[in-house]
């Protein structure tokens, strides 16, 4: 029913989304511009709000997402050193870069918590926070050698106008790493009640959390490549759907994925329209509302 | 069967198992008593492959439980540790059915769903099954995992402390019930233990451990006995019969 009324919003948002904007509305428009757009911010939102929800399992947190781990600055670093070092290579092997330094990433992040004794909710993904830093600062050094500072700047501003068809594709890389998610959300619910849990109901726990790794990282640098970085979607919309229906990823999975695509695309449509006709980046639409929203997460869990 | 060869663990220089030996009697409550360090927790989680041993082996029902897979032992033998704490939001009903995950992963059967009602029904959890267990007091809490455990249905259920954190009533209800499970089911209990009193009311068989190797391991009746306890737990501790059941003061 919830899963219904979602579909039915996201399906209405989507058709919004094809038609606002400023040129005169015709077909070769709609198929080179507005239907790729509105497909990449569908997938882009399903993405990184499935992906927080992985990460908040694996780590047993709530406060961890791609924006407070690092993940996002390690796909840019990734892009990065593919920049710097072979520029003239095609897209699949930017993919490959961006996916291998998210990867590692990742890995090395959740290395840290699990020697962190002190596992505080709010600690956790502070030490993601400084990671991230460090991972920024070193790209940000390298960026200012190469004189390439305002490329990277506009890699981590999330912005969907520049999308059009043949230049969008590698986002769908996103979808198989979706389907797993969805086929396997019960595991990742037995991982998200921990390690020793895990192994008393007989679950792999380390195979799951490389199954989890993989999602997050292939969905993240596929939409950090098409669109750029996109904050806070993977913290409130899993935190939100858990706080009104529970942590049953069976159940809430569907509602998180739909309910990150409708967020996404209202955010997108409120971009294109507050400075009409410009369009202010979705990455500070997302970041001004995501801000706020997660800001009353946390006084009302005190 | 659950058979432990001299098994022995330790972290670092420290030496919290040596050469333990043990055979838990079907159908009955074993209690692992000791002093804190003595080994018993670390035995319990070696016994449940969560921790790995250094030496030694554990065999369950004949068979090494390296050689068992994931899902099959899982199906055999469950344990419930004192900080498996959840911090998902699920509802009572949905933290039992995934009692049944080693059995039917995604989608429950007829039967999982009647093993899981029957669960919830022997812990008395009705009136709560779709209250959330991050609302519930500790001894609801504690009755939720425990009807997790009850509906994996496994031959051997360990528990760890089961009793930290519970006032008196619900310590002595979760005794019961582990006495119940026991005697109407038949299962095979280990459990560890702080107070010598319930250990001394309701199991059958008593391990004493003493850094790190097993001090006495007899009938509850022949080790909770002055000489015997003083020897364990290094205090004047004093027995007396209260309605035919051994009463230990340690009050001196």
């Amino acid at each position: 029913m919830r899963t219904l009324i979602l579909t039915l919003v996201l399906l209405v948002c989507a058709v919004v989304s094809l038609f606002v904007g400023v040129a005169d509305i015709s077909m070769a428009l709609i198929s080179i511009s507005r239907i790729p757009r509105t497909v990449a911010l569908i997938l882009a939102g399903v993405g990184m709000s499935i992906s927080g929800v992985i990460m908040q399992q694996m780590t047993q947190n709530k406060f961890v997402a791609p924006t407070t781990a690092g993940t996002l600055e390690a796909a840019k670093m990734g892009l990065l050193i593919f920049l710097i070092f072979i520029p003239t290579a095609g897209a699949a092997l930017k993919m490959l870069f961006a996916f291998l330094f998210t990867f590692i990433a990742s890995l090395i992040f959740l290395a840290i918590v699990r020697k962190i004794r002190y596992r505080n909710v709010v600690f956790v993904p502070l030490v993601g926070l400084m990671f991230g830093g460090i991972i920024g600062s070193i790209s940000t050094f390298f960026a200012v050698r190469m004189n390439i500072v305002q490329d990277t700047n506009a890699w981590m501003m999330g912005d969907f106008s520049g999308i059009l068809q043949g230049r969008y594709e590698l986002i769908y890389l996103s979808l198989p790493a979706i389907i797993i998610t969805y086929l396997y959300a019960n595991k990742f619910t037995v991982v998200g009640m921990g390690e020793d849990f895990s192994r008393n109901l007989g679950l792999n726990y380390r195979a799951i959390m490389n199954i989890g790794l993989f999602c997050v990282s292939l969905t993240v640098s596929a939409v950090v490549i098409t669109a750029g970085a996109i904050p806070f979607l993977g913290l409130i919309v899993p935190n939100v759907v858990s706080l009104l229906f529970g942590d049953n990823l069976k159940k809430t999975l569907p509602l998180v994925a739909l309910s990150g695509a409708i967020f996404l695309l209202l955010c997108d449509i409120v971009g294109r329209i507050v400075i009409y006709p410009y369009e202010v980046p979705i990455g500070v639409t997302v970041s001004i509302i995501g801000a706020i929203i997660f800001l009353i997460l946390i006084i009302r869990k005190r | 069967m659950i058979e432990v060869k001299d098994i022995s663990k330790h972290y670092g220089r420290k030496v919290v198992l040596d050469g333990v030996d043990l055979q838990f009697p079907i159908g009955k409550i074993t209690s692992l008593i000791g002093s804190n360090g003595a080994g018993k927790s670390t035995l319990l989680s070696i016994v449940s492959r969560l921790l790995a041993q250094d030496g030694g082996v554990v065999m369950v029902d004949g068979k090494n439980v390296t050689d068992y897979k994931n899902k099959v032992l899982a199906q055999r033998l469950s344990i419930l540790k004192q900080s498996n704490h959840v911090r998902l939001k699920l509802t009572v009903r949905e933290l039992v059915s995934f009692g049944r995950f080693p059995y039917s992963q995604d989608k429950l059967t007829d039967e999982d769903n009647e093993k899981v009602d029957r669960a919830i029904h022997f812990l008395d959890l009705e009136d709560i099954k779709d209250a959330y267990i991050d609302e519930l007091s500790g001894g609801q809490k504690q009755r939720a995992y425990m009807a997790m455990v009850v509906a994996q249905d496994t031959d051997y259920v360990l528990l760890d402390e089961p009793l930290n954190n519970l006032d008196m009533k619900h310590s002595v209800q979760t005794m019961k019930t582990l006495r119940r499970l026991a005697d109407e089911w038949k299962k095979t209990i280990i459990i560890v233990l702080h107070d010598i009193n319930f250990a001394s009311h309701y199991s059958d068989y008593i391990v004493a451990l003493k850094d790190g190797k097993v001090k006495y391991c007899d009938t509850t009746d022949n080790i909770i006995n002055e000489k015997v306890l003083e020897d364990v737990f290094d205090i004047k501790i004093s027995v007396t019969e209260f309605n035919s059941k051994k009463v230990c003061n340690y009050f001196m």
